[in-house]
């Protein structure tokens, strides 16, 4: 029996200090697309900023964002293909709306009105989107881990040529959920990219605390998977990365993608960040902000100008602020919606107690549309 | 008809299911070449190879939760956790997830799969290979819950289970997984509905609800009750949740009187919801407290199992007590 070599590669950075590329390390995005993700990416902050906003005014009642990860998240979408899946841990509304999902359902989501693809039944930013081959959102912390392996897995076994990638903090490196995606994943060789977007905190709890191991990626050694390691706020080299443990998944070896990014953010809305943590770590990681990084490449390649960025602000808050407008005007879900897909058809005991219900006074502040 | 036993009847059933639809596969520890640590599953890895047949790794919260990824897929897994003792690392994906799965995602996905797992006490197997969590699953909206009594349900119900558009916890009682007989059509594919109980001792005095392993006891204690002039109903749930509550009220109504037997601990037992349902529906019609013979609120023994499990003997005196009340 041969040993295997335990070697962790080296972080795969592609974007250089001063902005530019080396040829080497190209990706190879044409620069269309690189100016198309760098839109996303904005857009994404702004979505995030403005919900934040919302949820500060009371109108909506929680966001849970990506500030400062939109590069994991964006990079490692743009790379699948289209017949690939997404299996989403919280934050990835960022790769939802990348893969189709209207900023009107999106919206729709936040508000849980009855436009809400899933009718107003989860807390904002628990959204499900198959038809954009994106699974549904749960706030148990990395139970889509195993369900991203298995599904990658029938996939195999019915010889359709796809790959699942699925997202989890570091967090999640702890969870039971972790330990049986990454072994199935590995025993059954499925072709899975497991996301881990290492940004450095799981509420309040920072990362050098959820595990003894230097990095997380060196946990795929114990798993027969491979460990790739990338700059998580360098869009081009997380899109490389990922191209490449894509490729490694299809050819049977399953991959734990480590992406070192940072929660610029607190956890949530309901988290308050300054209670754990110094504002002398956060002026630190501005720095490496994944948005100005992209915008000074592509204004050095003369892709990017102060007005398009000024026209492309205005065109998201004109956007969302229609969307919002439209979304807080929508009605509540029916009432009968509640006893609804609990299962396929509605049995005895749920017939009765929707009659039940619906002979009750209706609680004030909900459904008075 | 053939003559078989409650596994044979299983592994029959997984047999027309798996020749008539390829997204049926099985997976959990020791399935495949051993065919189950009760042999439930014998033989299948050889008819239906290792790509639809899968030994896991010892891990159930992977089994439950590569199994939902299998469903989402669109895949009809079914697997097996090998004593219903052992779900408990699986509990999170199958409260959280496959429970739902279908509410959550606004009807867009849903996690079909049917959990085999046997159940019940009566085999000297301590607390760890005897316990009876039905009712956690029942508590737990989006699932159905089904516990066959005889190799004919036993088959009739799991295809049932395998055809529901829902997730089904199927759980098999292992005390009389060799010891029940019947003709099963060997080989045929035939379905026994799912929440129709069956009316297995017509009687008018005492309605005793039972299902599972206590089905035989609650009809030996019938049987004896009936000697001493008291004639009981007795009624086999076979699906547990959504429950036949028809059948239940008819028979109430009829008698006035009812006992209920399960296994698992009485506080909060699934007695408790029948009790307080035969409340709700029959209170009008009944003669006596509603009354349960069940394990005790205590871990289940392994030397004393035959004093904790409701047996014939401590189920008649409850039908007497119920009769002259």
């Amino acid at each position: 029996m041969s040993v295997p070599e335990f070697v962790l590669g080296d972080v795969v950075k592609v974007l250089e200090p001063d902005a530019t590329v080396h040829p080497d390390n190209d990706p190879g995005l044409s620069p269309e697309r690189c100016v198309a993700l760098y839109e996303h990416m904005v857009m994404t902050r702004a979505l995030d900023e403005r919900l934040v906003t919302l949820q500060r005014q009371g109108r909506i009642g929680f966001h849970i964002g990506s500030l400062g990860e939109e590069a994991t998240i964006i990079g490692t979408a743009a790379a699948l293909d289209e017949t690939d899946w997404l299996f989403p841990c919280y934050r990835e509304f960022g790769a939802l709306l990348l893969r189709g999902m209207p900023l009107q359902a999106y919206i729709d989501n936040m508000f849980g009105n009855a436009n809400d693809p899933v009718k107003g039944r989860q807390m904002p930013d628990h959204y499900t989107g198959k038809a954009y081959r994106f699974g549904s959102v749960s706030s148990p912390i990395g139970t889509q881990i195993t369900q991203a392996v298995g599904f990658a897995w029938a996939a195999k076994l019915r010889g359709e040529k796809i790959a699942a990638i699925v997202y989890f903090g570091e967090g999640a490196t702890s969870s039971n959920e972790f330990h049986c995606g990454a072994n199935f994943a590995g025993v059954y060789k499925t072709p899975t990219v497991l996301v881990c977007r290492n940004n450095g905190w799981a509420i309040s709890v920072p990362a050098e605390r959820q595990s003894a191991t230097e990095t997380f990626a060196q946990k795929a050694f114990a798993y027969g998977l491979h460990p790739i390691r990338v700059d998580g706020n360098d869009l081009l080299a997380v899109y490389k990365a990922t191209r490449e443990a894509l490729a490694l998944c299809r050819a049977g070896k399953p991959v734990l993608l480590e992406c070192l990014t940072y929660r610029l953010s607190g956890h949530s809305t309901s988290d308050d960040p300054t209670r754990y943590r110094g504002q002398d770590e956060m002026a630190a990681e501005r720095l490496k902000d994944p948005l100005p990084r992209m915008r000074a490449y592509l204004e050095k390649k003369g892709l990017w100008s102060e007005a398009q960025q000024v026209a492309l602000i205005a065109k998201v808050d004109a956007d969302v602020k229609a969307a919002v407008e439209k979304a807080e005007h929508s009605a509540a879900p029916e009432l009968e919606t509640m006893f609804d897909d609990v299962f396929a058809e509605r049995p005895w005991h749920l017939r009765e107690q929707f009659e039940e219900c619906k002979k009750a006074p209706r609680a004030p502040g909900h459904g008075a549309h | 008809m053939t003559q078989m036993n409650m596994v044979k009847a299983i592994n029959d059933a997984l047999r027309v299911a798996m020749r008539q639809d390829s997204r049926v596969v099985v997976l959990g520890e020791d399935v495949g070449k051993v065919g189950g640590v009760f042999r439930v599953t014998e033989g299948l890895i050889n008819e239906f190879g290792a790509e639809r047949v899968f030994d896991t790794p010892l891990s159930e919260g992977g089994i439950i939760g590569t199994a939902v990824g299998m469903a989402l897929y669109g895949l009809i897994p079914v697997p097996e956790i090998q004593f219903s003792d052992f779900i408990f690392p699986a509990f999170d994906q199958i409260v959280s997830e496959v429970a739902k799965f279908r509410y959550r995602s606004g009807g867009e996905y849903s996690s079909k799969m049917v959990i085999r797992t046997p159940v019940g006490g009566g085999i000297r197997g301590g607390h760890y290979h005897s316990q009876s969590p039905e009712a956690y699953f029942i508590h737990t909206p989006g699932l159905k819950v089904v516990c066959p009594s005889n190799p004919y349900d036993a088959k009739g119900l799991l295809l049932a289970s395998l055809r529901d558009p829902d997730p089904v916890l199927f759980f098999e009682p292992k005390r009389i997984y060799r010891a029940a007989r019947s003709d099963v059509p060997e080989g045929e594919d035939y379905t026994v509905p799912l929440s129709v109980a069956k009316v297995v001792r017509p009687g008018n005095q005492v309605t005793v609800i039972a299902w599972g392993a206590m089905l035989y006891e609650a009809i030996e204690a019938s049987n004896k009750a009936a000697e001493a002039g008291i004639d009981c109903e007795v009624i086999d749930l076979r699906t547990l949740w959504p429950v036949d509550i028809d059948t239940i009220v008819n028979s109430v109504k009829k008698t006035g009187r009812v006992v209920v037997v399960h296994e698992a601990p009485k506080s909060c037992g699934f007695g408790a919801e029948l009790v307080s349902l035969i409340n709700e529906k029959a209170f009008d019609y009944l003669e006596a407290p509603p009354t349960r013979v069940t394990g005790w609120d205590t871990p289940f023994p392994y030397t004393l199992e035959m004093d904790y499990l409701p047996l014939a003997g401590r189920i008649l005196p409850a039908i007497q007590t119920v009769a002259k009340y």
